[in-house]
């Protein structure tokens, strides 16, 4: 907007940055819509007493207290229910899941109640409403606590899902999430919580939000591009750094949106590099990889490829416990640099 | 001579009124009614005992329900025509439920129900024109076509939900958007006896009374869901009870007056913060399941007779009426040819209006702010 392009003009000379954490950038986001709109509120397991499982929502319930955070009963399928409701009759409501997995009790409030209605309405009923949670793997926690829902939910016409990587990601993609007059499922990741980044004034500003179905170019290469979201893209930043000592110049797409995806952004890279690998969390069989490779063949990209485009996914297999284990399931930075020199024919 | 005896005798008498071209004498402006004592559930005292019914709303309910009666059976038509396709459960036998409800409630209140929806979506407001070419997927349905028999919604209705049970939850947020907002309005939430087992059912009941959300949670028991009938799908029957520490009211579902008194008592009680509280009507269907189910595989021609010829609410209302000199012969047959006419006019349009264009296709998937 011109007021924050105002910002940039005079945050270009001195940006005044402050260093705040993933987790801490939600829970400002949710502290700055509560305060902005009040119908906007919050419900979910824990996430006012306890002040939030992994601590998002610390401080929200002291201050808005308990008609704007709501605990709710360990009944996802009736919470999420009764958060769509609220949100037919005129409500904003946040609905946090404790993780992803839960999701699946309710998931169909959230297909058939909540992404469909807007277009089973032809447009009468809209769904303003936000679905939130750590998505994807952790740390020890096993199978059933460690699976990542992107590509289950991107796969949904009517939905908008949400993948944020850093702190400026989190804050602002929460926050366009919250004023979105459309069902956002926002996949948030619980190691990146801890995560500090330094932000910018203009960042910190209470209407900065960020465009939700818009990737962003991380970092600038010209030999390949990968294309990554949430905490991947760090990994990908990482084996850039590497891969620039041995004069390999990686582009790092971070896609911050799953659905709408930003198709132009990554075919405009791969038209500059002309090569791709795709890094994800979750298993590759129907994966946001696939689907990105799908797209580069069918477009204008296909014809500027050099070599195929290669997947970097979590491991096909439910998650398993020991350490060992836990670490080969999921890509790391060698996995990226082994792939990118595969394709580069290094 | 008796003419005259009569209109001497009743003391709420209208006068001699012109109608066309006949004289209606006598008509009773209302009646006392005893509504069927409903079964009670954690409840000290329950809906009034005595209905008040006056002319006007006799005839309003006549209408409507009527008009409902008709409609559905235009749709059945028009589905073995196949000028319907796909789901199509009907409500014939069902209307006392809808109109009861809808007689009783206010309409800046709430509803939502489940798939057998026809009947709801015409008492709360759409006209059967936009409802008959929603089912016949023309651009003039209340959707644009683009919904179909289960997805019409209108203003504080909100369908029409495909899913069984799914629909309880929404009711319940809805409920609690009333609170929140603080707007003195309550949420009527149904669903069916073959529902009633969800368990997302209970997880509403659980948050509703820990909550005191205004949600009225109705189970039409038409005693059959799809065709299981309830003694074969329920532990318990008694659906009424089945909210355990929220109070329940049984009610008769055939009487649009017992229907109206124990609404009117559970919005009253919902509006006094009291919390949810729990309904079951005890209705029937004439209709199989839907338009692909005979309906006679798992009970009886005689049962389904039985029911029309002495429970069938329409002419329930319509005895009452007449034998309380509430119309005449005339004036129902009247209101009668008016709404074939009616039904019939939005028939024609809904076989005659084009379907949606093409590029309506990808339209409504996200709203832009």
């Amino acid at each position: 907007s011109h007021f924050l392009s105002c910002l940039v003009e005079f945050s270009k000379t001195s940006p005044a940055a402050v260093q705040v954490n993933v987790r801490d950038a939600l829970n400002q986001a949710m502290d700055e819509e509560l305060e902005r709109d009040e119908r906007v509120f919050l419900l979910g397991e824990e996430v006012a007493q306890y002040d939030g499982a992994y601590k998002v929502s610390r401080g929200l319930w002291k201050k808005y207290g308990d008609k704007r955070i709501i605990d709710t009963p360990i009944t996802e399928m009736g919470f999420a229910g009764i958060a769509v409701g609220a949100a037919f009759a005129g409500l904003r409501p946040i609905c946090e899941f404790m993780t992803w997995n839960f999701s699946m009790q309710a998931i169909d409030q959230v297909i058939n109640s909540a992404a469909k209605t807007y277009y089973m309405s032809a447009g009468a009923q809209p769904v303003p409403i936000v679905f939130r949670g750590p998505n994807g793997s952790s740390a020890g926690v096993a199978a059933q606590h460690s699976q990542c829902f992107a590509a289950w939910y991107g796969h949904c016409p009517g939905l908008k899902v949400v993948s944020p990587w850093n702190s400026e990601d989190a804050r602002g993609l929460l926050k366009a999430a919250i004023r979105d007059n459309n069902p956002v499922v926002f996949l948030e990741n619980e190691l990146m919580y801890g995560v500090p980044f330094d932000l910018s004034e203009e960042v910190m500003h209470k209407d900065f939000v960020l465009p939700i179905g818009k990737a962003k170019v991380e970092r600038q290469g010209t030999h390949i591009t990968l294309v990554s979201h949430s905490r991947c893209v760090g990994f990908c930043l990482d084996a850039a750094a590497v891969l620039a000592k041995e004069g390999v110049e990686c582009e790092v797409v971070n896609l911050r949106t799953i659905r709408p995806l930003d198709v132009e952004t990554i075919e405009a890279s791969v038209m500059k590099t002309g090569h791709l690998v795709t890094v994800e969390g979750g298993w590759p069989q129907y994966g946001v990889g696939a689907e990105i490779c799908a797209r580069i063949m069918e477009g204008p990209a296909f014809n500027y490829l050099d070599a195929p485009a290669v997947r970097v996914t979590g491991v096909d297999i439910p998650m398993p416990y020991a350490k060992i284990l836990e670490d080969h399931s999921v890509p790391q930075i060698k996995d990226i640099i082994f792939t990118v020199k595969k394709v580069l024919n290094m | 001579d008796l003419y005259f005896l009569c209109v001497y005798r009743s003391l709420m008498c209208h006068s001699l009124s012109l109608q066309g071209a006949r004289m209606v004498a006598s008509t009773r402006s209302f009646a006392d009614f005893t509504p069927q004592k409903c079964e009670l559930h954690r409840l000290e005292a329950g809906p009034s005992e005595t209905a008040v019914l006056t002319r006007e709303q006799g005839l309003q309910y006549y209408r409507t329900m009527q008009t409902m009666r008709r409609m559905e059976l235009k749709a059945d038509q028009l589905y073995k025509q196949k000028i319907i396709r796909g789901f199509c459960h009907l409500y014939d036998g069902q209307e006392a439920c809808a109109m009861g409800i809808e007689a009783g409630i206010n309409p800046t209140d709430h509803l939502i129900t489940a798939y057998r929806a026809h009947g709801y979506t015409f008492t709360r407001g759409v006209s059967v024109r936009e409802i008959l070419a929603e089912l016949t997927g023309r651009r003039g349905g209340v959707a644009k076509g683009k919904g179909g028999s289960m997805h019409m919604y209108a203003k504080h209705f909100y369908g029409g939900n495909g899913i069984v049970g799914a629909q309880v939850p929404l009711g319940a947020g809805v409920a609690l958007a009333c609170q929140y907002q603080g707007n003195n309005q309550v949420c009527v939430a149904l669903y069916g006896d073959g529902a009633a087992n969800q368990g997302q059912i209970f997880e509403s009941f659980n948050m509703a009374a820990l909550w005191k959300l205004p949600c009225i949670f109705i189970c039409e028991n038409n005693k059959f869901g799809m065709g299981t009938s309830v003694e074969r799908s329920s532990a318990s029957t008694d659906y009424f009870k089945r909210g355990d520490y929220i109070p329940g009211i049984k009610v008769d579902g055939m009487d649009v007056l017992c229907v109206r008194e124990a609404i009117k008592f559970a919005a009253d009680y919902c509006r006094a913060g009291k919390g949810p509280i729990v309904m079951e009507l005890e209705t029937y269907r004439y209709h199989g399941h839907s338009m692909s189910d005979p309906g006679v595989s798992y009970r009886s021609r005689e049962e389904i007779q039985e029911v029309r010829s002495k429970s069938d609410p329409i002419t329930m209302l319509k005895e009452r009426m007449l034998s309380n000199n509430m119309a005449s012969v005339e004036e129902i047959k009247e209101i009668d040819v008016e709404i074939r006419k009616v039904i019939e006019d939005a028939a024609q349009f809904a076989i005659s209006d084009p379907e949606p264009p093409l590029d309506e296709l990808c339209n409504h998937i996200f709203s832009v702010s």
